[in-house]
């Protein structure tokens, strides 16, 4: 389980995180819900130590992440980046098997190839994309790489940030139901940043609404159209009037 | 007041930048020495700075040997001393020119690539995907092109010294009379062995400057593409003045003792 307690982070005089605290339970999935801005991003980046908070403690299964190896700590976790973030100079199956190339988790060439292939036929794309470069891919092509990058070490842990950003519905959908088929029989755990409120429905076990800093409502997601939270209810009924300022 | 206060910060800021990138190039001498080692990525780097760089070294040290035999001659005559092309066109490229040179067009060339290329991943969040897949990007970016810089501008420094003086030796030979054997027999009886090795080790410096540079200024590069483009600016700016301040206490260093 992810548990945050009252994480601080600021930049210079922007204070982005505000005391976020957030309980992540084993082998669920939460979606972290929000306006643009409000440290979405931030507050993952934070539990893979991608930024340090200034305040608080992230732990992982009890163990705090400053205290773990970090080598052995990041190999549980698997990240599909908003812009997929595919590595240009290398083939998209080099990309997949990124981890399974290098460092502790090393396999031979050609069965992290397999891997790869394995991984691409997961998220329905066939082998002759495998030799392609990244950028010959299409948008959604390319979300569904890093999909199968996020994968490719069966991790335990699986973020998504903003996975339909910039898709069409129809691609949005295919990538929602993948994630929610893909953390289901992994039995990962999960935490994807959304504005999409067809991806929270699809993918969410449990949501979190964070505004200004601060997690405003944690609940199910069945119980989300009815929380009486003004936040998550201007949030997810997208008014321009309500408690968060459409302007910011 | 004010004037001395903006003074006082500029010089702040400057000794500030100055610690950054030392404390870079602390870090990255330091991975240097600690596994993991890539070496394809070593391999690439080293391919894409030698080998590649070769047609505009090899294209600009035999203009400047050229010209430079038509200056000797040229201001030679002034007071008879025309004989002394070979000599001064070989002790120029070598101790002084073919580095330069060499260094500068590897700013221009390498730098500017390096930067952008890293600015590029960095604001596309490549690098914290490094991160997540257990890579460390000071090893895996930094460490191959800084190492393989070092390695392969020295070579391009010989190669560009020996194609210098060829074009040299073709111009004068060509158009101002030399005799071709003559003028090949006064080059080598001149040049000594410290100036060779002064060169080589001036290449070896200039190298590892301009890979830093582009590494550096690529991993801190600012948002979008103003960031890409500050960062790529900055870095072939610094490259090339800390290339020439380099060239100066190298220079004093090697002849002045």
């Amino acid at each position: 389980m992810i548990t945050l307690e009252n994480v601080h982070k600021s930049f210079g005089s922007n204070h982005v995180l505000r005391g976020v605290n957030l309980h992540v339970p084993k082998g669920t999935s939460m979606v972290i819900i929000g306006g643009s801005g409000t440290g979405k991003s931030i507050t993952i980046k934070a539990v893979l130590g991608l930024v340090t908070p200034d305040q608080g403690r992230i732990t992982v299964d009890g163990t705090d992440i400053t205290r773990t190896d970090r080598d052995a700590f990041l190999a549980r976790f698997g990240m599909l980046f908003q812009g997929a973030a595919l590595f240009d100079s290398l083939p998209v199956w080099q990309n997949v098997a990124f981890r399974l190339l290098r460092g502790s988790l090393k396999r031979p060439r050609d069965e992290a190839r397999a891997i790869a292939i394995e991984k691409l036929r997961r998220v329905g794309l066939t082998e002759d994309v495998a030799d392609r470069l990244p950028a010959e891919l299409s948008g959604g092509m390319q979300k569904r790489v890093g999909l199968a990058r996020a994968i490719a070490a069966d991790p335990e842990i699986i973020f998504f940030d903003e996975p339909t950003t910039g898709l069409d519905p129809i691609m949005a959908g295919v990538i929602n139901d993948l994630i929610r088929e893909i953390v289901t029989e992994m039995g990962a755990s999960a935490v994807t940043i959304t504005h999409d409120m067809s991806s929270v429905r699809a993918i969410a076990d449990n949501v979190a609404m964070l505004h200004e800093g601060v997690i405003k409502w944690t609940g199910p997601v069945a119980e989300m159209d009815a929380a009486g939270d003004p936040y998550v209810d201007q949030f997810i009924h997208g008014r321009a009037t309500g408690p968060i300022a459409a302007v910011r | 007041m004010r004037f001395l206060a903006a003074i006082g910060a500029t010089v702040l800021g400057l000794l500030a930048a100055v610690g950054r990138v030392t404390l870079y190039a602390v870090q990255t001498l330091s991975h240097l020495l600690r596994p993991p080692f890539y070496f394809r990525e070593l391999a690439v780097a080293l391919l894409n700075i030698g080998w590649l760089s070769l047609p505009v070294v090899g294209l600009t040290a035999i203009f400047t040997g050229g010209a430079l035999a038509l200056q000797i001659y040229a201001g030679g005559a002034r007071f008879n001393a025309e004989a002394v092309v070979p000599q001064i066109v070989a002790i120029g490229m070598v101790r002084e020119l073919g580095p330069v040179l060499v260094g500068l067009m590897i700013a221009a060339r390498v730098t500017s690539s390096i930067a952008a290329e890293i600015a590029t991943m960095k604001v596309t969040e490549q690098i914290d995907a490094l991160v997540t897949l257990s890579t460390h990007p000071m090893k895996y970016l930094t460490v191959p092109r800084v190492l393989a810089a070092t390695l392969v501008v020295p070579l391009l420094v010989a190669v560009g010294d020996v194609i210098g003086i060829a074009g040299g030796w073709a111009v004068a030979t060509g158009t101002l009379g030399f005799n071709p054997a003559a003028y090949l027999k006064n080059t080598i009886n001149f040049l000594e062995l410290r100036d060779i090795i002064s060169s080589l080790a001036k290449g070896g410096v200039f190298g590892f400057i301009a890979a830093l540079m582009g590494c550096y200024f690529g991993m801190n590069s600012g948002r979008g593409a103003q960031g890409v483009g500050r960062a790529t600016k900055g870095s072939v700016e610094a490259a090339a003045i800390l290339i020439l301040a380099a060239n100066f206490v190298l220079t004093g260093v090697f002849f002045s003792l």
